[in-house]
């Protein structure tokens, strides 16, 4: 039981917790952004057309190369003078997602590239056509590649939520200033928010766990790795061993 | 169709499988291919050889669709890869035109291609249920089929990784095989495997001309292979057919000095 006169942590436990809905929110928001960003941007630089391919490059070294608070400023300030009136969720969300859709273009745009291109002329040679040829042939290559980039996307984004908390958004990090600033003693409350970004980004991390066995069951790579050690004979195939290992 | 041969050079055979017209094919100011004209016939085995970088693979892609000539025409059973006719004009075309030349072409690569995802039965079933719209059990049954003949019956469920680059060859070439084209490219299918591979995959090769009615394309360093399975040999150096004709003249008593020359230098290895 906490005297009335000095407040503790404890009385105000229930507004710490109710920012983890909103970070959640932010987070997989922003996640979303990132990959249909990440596969626009990535798959537009590999364009055979300058004309998707130039815009595209502009696009992703403007956004790695100017600051995200900057460009959250001003979204979230500037962008209304010019009429474009952005919630605060909308606007914080489109600059993480697009920030880190800039940097997970490149992830895309190297798992494409990491597949060898015969797979493509073997592809035409057959007659398959360019749908198959995406989904069942690229993508099943290079899609488990981009899984363990993703995890670390994913947990940035988790991260970068807190800048949100500049431009008035109630998520994890907000609350814990605003309860910081009634307690007298800091160090219990920013404890507590470290603890809870870091138990939320484990339990992420067991989810791009999981969503790696997905993928690798989808793109036909289970058995492989075991069976292919087993396998006495592999040793004359051409492709060396660590190609497969994962 | 008759065709008007406005050059007056060579006229193309008009019961030719596959017909090259003056085709070019230039990377940036590389004359890789150099106005080629080339008929093979119905059934005809012909082998490409020719030191590396005389351009003798790029005669398979270009067969294959796979790249398009920087000038001249390609026609394929009848229809032209990269072309359309209209009033008895060529009119460029694109790569619907040429999805519809490549059914009656197969090729097998150097590295195999297979997909490494795939078992060795789906890396032949695939194209049939997809290309073909083979059910899958008569996918599956033709698949069965060709692997075997191979002498895959056992391996229908390793993937690509588990298995020797000569299975993985015969893989590829059953794959091949399954789309029963009229015409398939070998590109110099035995040089990325160990010398004791080499052996089962020309065999398999060898049998296939003896008894199919297919018409090949065969670029190959395998001299007495070629000369054994070939009705024609061309050799091809600088983008150019230096020499051709009779697998037992070419082979045997070239008249050619750059022949001569080439034939020596493999044969002294």
């Amino acid at each position: 039981m906490s005297d009335q006169s000095t407040p503790t942590l404890r009385d105000y436990l229930p507004l710490l917790f109710q920012g983890v809905p909103v970070t959640l929110e932010l987070t997989f928001a922003s996640i979303i952004v990132v990959i249909i960003a990440g596969f626009t941007f990535g798959l537009g630089r590999s364009s055979k057309s300058r004309f998707i391919r130039w815009p595209a490059g502009f696009a992703v070294e403007v956004l790695r190369g100017s600051s995200a608070i900057a460009q959250l400023f001003w979204a979230f300030y500037v962008l209304p003078f010019l009429g474009i009136d952005l919630s605060p969720f909308v606007a914080g969300i489109a600059v993480l997602g697009l920030n880190g859709g800039a940097y997970f273009s490149e992830v895309v745009r190297a798992a494409f590239a990491s597949v060898p291109k015969g797979q493509t002329e073997a592809a035409v040679a057959l007659n398959l056509s360019s749908w198959f040829r995406l989904r069942r042939i690229i993508l099943p290559q290079a899609l488990p590649l981009m899984v363990p980039p993703f995890g670390n996307a994913l947990i940035d984004m988790l991260k970068f939520t807190a800048l949100l908390s500049l431009v008035t958004i109630q998520e994890l990090a907000y609350r814990a200033d605003a309860i910081r600033s009634v307690l007298a003693d800091a160090g219990p409350v920013y404890g507590l928010t470290l603890l809870i970004y870091f138990a939320i980004s484990l339990a992420l991390s067991a989810i791009v766990q999981r969503l790696e066995v997905v993928v690798n069951r989808w793109a036909g790579r289970t058995g492989h790795v075991q069976d292919a050690s087993a396998s006495p004979e592999r040793r004359s195939s051409g492709v060396p061993r660590w190609a497969f290992g994962r | 169709m008759p065709r008007e041969d406005r050059s007056g050079s060579v006229a193309m055979p008009e019961d030719a499988l596959l017909g090259m017209r003056d085709v070019t094919m230039r990377f940036g100011s590389r004359v890789v291919v150099d106005s080629l004209d080339l008929a093979v016939k119905p059934r005809e085995k012909l082998a490409i050889i020719g030191p590396s970088g005389s351009g003798k693979t790029t005669i398979l892609r270009l067969a294959m669709g796979l790249e398009r000539p920087s000038a001249g025409w390609i026609r394929i059973d009848g229809q032209y890869l990269w072309h359309t006719e209209r009033n008895g004009a060529l009119i460029a075309a694109g790569e619907r035109q040429a999805r519809r030349a490549r059914r009656a072409v197969g090729m097998v690569f150097q590295q195999f291609n297979l997909f490494p995802h795939m078992t060795a039965l789906q890396n032949v079933t695939e194209p049939l249920i997809h290309v073909l719209a083979l059910k899958r059990s008569e996918a599956h049954d033709r698949a069965s089929d060709l692997l075997t003949r191979v002498g895959l019956a056992t391996h229908f469920d390793h993937r690509p990784a588990q298995l020797s680059g000569g299975q993985q060859q015969r893989v590829a070439i059953a794959r091949s095989l399954a789309l029963r084209p009229k015409l398939m490219l070998f590109d110099e299918v035995t040089s990325a495997l160990d010398p004791e591979l080499v052996g089962e995959v020309l065999n398999v090769i060898r049998d296939l001309a003896h008894t199919t009615s297919m018409a090949m394309m065969i670029v190959t360093h395998e001299i007495s292979f070629a000369a054994d399975i070939a009705d024609r040999v061309l050799m091809f150096d600088h983008g150019r057919i230096v020499e051709e004709g009779d697998p037992q003249v070419v082979l045997r008593q070239p008249q050619s000095p750059r022949t001569q020359q080439f034939l020596k230098a493999i044969l002294e290895r």
